[in-house]
């Protein structure tokens, strides 16, 4: 605006505000590189460190099929698999936050607090300490009771049309009949089979099916375009309902469209991995302050996510003696990250 | 017109309360007429129902009303500071700090008893919203309501995660802390009230006295300031106020959700532009809520109990989507 009225005035504005917006674009480019090559140096140190450690070198024909047997096992059979699972959850998880803070004009939006992940765990936690199901019965009985508790909440949010704020406020009502509802189921069982429902709830990429993860990576084909696509009319969104309306947008069509998206990701990576704590939510935000933009950034906050599971994930794993699931170390190192930031300079643009 | 709406609101919150503190004693697993009920109260000197009643019904009565009007008054507070209707005293990092120094009772000390847990759930919350408020306030700008709920949640996060490694680490210890976590009122003695209580009423009357400044600071804190609000000093008092209040709560009923976010919603739909009534009457719903529940809990679930903490989830949610979809618009203060 400033600069608008700046360039009415002077002769030299133009140059200045041109200077002004590849600077932004700029800042932009560096950003989104050295995000990716964050994720690239966590991918490089997750696949090669370890008990088998094998040289950075050697990463390119181990991973073409010419490793020795015993590279093969380090990297192909086990660490590539949790590298993969951890950078597909973490693009979902990271993805879906960011169409959820955006829609739902509320940096308090995410699958966590929402009832998304509630409604997941506790369909797997039932299926586990109720029914004593294992193996692939726990990840469909997550994905179901995600979906189902998405629906359930969008169909009661719907009054004379849809508003985000409701939207949240009835997801935080769901959210919290889950807890009651686990919290319940935990008391009631086997302290063992509670503690290792505990440990589902905090969201693991420790053993990883090649098939779930196959499953994880079909949805994300069809749901990550469609995330991008969405991040345009959602900009525009944000001038106002009234403004997108006269630029020929559908308000509420494009809402519930990203809403919709949002809760495929998040469930179908709860599915897989439980629900990693905090990744949806500080990933957004995170990407926000890199890039230096105000808006949706979906490219940014899928790598935001990718660089925090994967990171997490490697630490986890290296903990020592105790096999910690990814969960607890995104909690643990990625909200201290969001508290430091929010003591910085540009802290208060939340 | 408003003001006496409000007025009869107030009135039918104290007629229901005291309703509902008399069904308290008097029902359970062993009914009690009303005769019965003020023979046991009325004249000591034992008896099966005297012991029922005193020893029994008595404390987790008074736990549930002391624990439920202050998270009902700190659920007010909250969400007036914060602007956000999403704020509830959970988010100030409060129930995970209580939930961190429990854990660290029941795993290094060797504390057993919930009376027990009284000081260092206590600790625990006013450490953890002290911290949340301290990074407010770091940043520049000051404590804004959104630097706020976002430093409460990421610091939530983080104890969250370092509680759930000690339990996935150490059985013994998650097999006692899942009681303490679900959140009830029953097997806490008068004393533990006692001790709580100094704590409970100093916050509560904070918030009262907030009520004026959370009116100005609702009109932005440009406004705010140009009325001549101090703003960090009225932050800071509000803040005050919920760490007294959800730390009290938390360290009699354990991390109770809900009641907060619900009773502040509640009051907001008869008095919703005067922040003294509102949260007076969020006080008052709080207290209601919880002696609900755990009467509710006594029946639900027969030949067991269910706690509070998990009634109030089943009867909280309805209420509140009810209430929600009632009335949209008034969710944006």
């Amino acid at each position: 605006m400033t600069a608008q009225l700046e360039a009415t005035d002077a002769p030299a504005a133009p140059t200045v505000v041109r200077a002004a917006l590849t600077l932004g674009r700029r800042r932009r480019r560096v950003a989104l590189a050295s995000l990716a090559a964050a994720a690239v140096l966590v991918a490089v140190l997750s696949l090669t460190l370890g008990t088998l450690p094998v040289s950075p070198m050697r990463l390119p024909a181990v991973l073409t099929g010419h490793g020795t047997p015993i590279e093969n096992l380090a990297v192909l059979t086990l660490r590539l698999p949790r590298w993969t699972t951890g950078a597909l959850v973490g693009l979902a998880l990271g993805l879906a936050g960011a169409l959820f803070q955006t829609t739902l004009r509320n940096p308090l939006a995410s699958p966590d607090i929402l009832g998304v992940s509630g409604g997941a765990s506790l369909a797997a936690v039932t299926a586990m300490l109720v029914f004593h199901a294992a193996g692939a019965g726990v990840p469909f009985a997550a994905l179901g009771g995600g979906a189902l508790v998405a629906v359930v909440i969008g169909l009661l949010s719907w009054r004379d049309g849809f508003t985000g704020q409701r939207f949240v406020l009835i997801g935080i009502a769901v959210a919290f009949l889950a807890s009651g509802g686990l919290s319940y189921l935990m008391t009631r069982s086997d302290v063992r089979a509670a503690q290792q429902a505990l440990a589902w709830t905090v969201g693991s990429v420790n053993d990883p099916s090649w098939g779930e993860t196959g499953l994880l990576a079909a949805a994300l084909v069809v749901l990550v375009p469609l995330a991008v696509w969405l991040a345009v009319p959602l900009r525009v969104l944000a001038l106002g309902p009234d403004a997108a309306h006269g630029l020929g947008l559908r308000p509420v069509a494009t809402t519930v469209l990203a809403a919709a998206v949002g809760v495929a990701l998040a469930s179908v990576a709860t599915a897989v991995a439980g629900p990693v704590a905090f990744v949806a939510f500080v990933s957004a935000p995170i990407a926000r302050r890199i890039v230096g933009a105000g808006g949706l950034e979906p490219v940014a906050s899928a790598l935001t996510g990718i660089a925090l599971v994967t990171a997490a994930d490697f630490v986890a794993a290296r903990l020592g003696g105790f096999q910690a699931p990814v969960g607890l170390v995104t909690g643990v190192v990625g909200a201290p990250y969001l508290l430091w930031l929010l003591t910085r300079k540009d802290g208060g643009s939340a | 017109m408003s003001r006496s709406r409000t007025a009869t609101a107030l009135v039918a919150c104290l007629v229901a309360l005291a309703l509902l503190a008399g069904l308290s004693l008097a029902l359970g697993a062993q009914a009690l007429t009303p005769a019965q009920l003020l023979h046991a109260i009325t004249r000591p000197g034992g008896g099966e129902a005297q012991r029922i009643v005193i020893g029994l019904r008595l404390p987790r009565t008074v736990v549930a009303l002391v624990a439920g009007a202050a998270l009902g008054l700190a659920g007010a507070v909250m969400q007036g500071v914060t602007r956000n209707p999403l704020a509830d005293p959970g988010l100030l990092g409060v129930n995970a700090g209580a939930s961190l120094a429990v854990v660290t009772a029941i795993g290094v000390f060797g504390v057993t008893s919930a009376a027990g847990y009284v000081w260092f759930a206590f600790g625990g919350a006013a450490v953890a919203a002290a911290i949340v408020y301290a990074v407010g306030v770091l940043g520049p700008g000051g404590a804004t309501p959104v630097k706020l709920a976002l430093a409460g949640a990421a610091l939530t996060a983080t104890l969250t995660s370092i509680v759930t490694l000690v339990l996935l680490a150490h059985l013994d210890v998650f097999q006692q802390f899942r009681f303490w976590q679900v959140g009830s009122v029953s097997g806490r003695s008068l004393h533990d009230v006692l001790v709580v209580a100094p704590f409970a009423a100093a916050g509560a009357v904070l918030a009262l006295v907030s009520g004026r400044m959370l009116d100005v600071l609702a009109l932005g804190d440009d406004a705010a300031r140009g009325l001549g609000l101090n703003v960090p000093l009225a932050r800071a008092l509000c803040a005050v106020a919920v760490v007294l209040l959800a730390g009290a709560a938390t360290s009699l009923a354990g991390p109770i959700v809900f009641v907060g976010l619900v009773a502040a919603h509640a009051a907001r739909t008869v008095a919703a532009h005067e922040h003294r009534w509102l949260i007076g009457l969020s006080g008052l719903i709080g207290a209601g809520l919880l002696v609900a529940s755990d009467l509710i809990g006594r029946f639900i679930a027969p030949p067991g109990e269910l706690e509070a903490g998990v009634v109030i989830a089943l009867i909280g949610a309805p209420v509140m989507i009810a209430l929600v979809r009632r009335r949209g618009e008034v969710m944006t203060a």
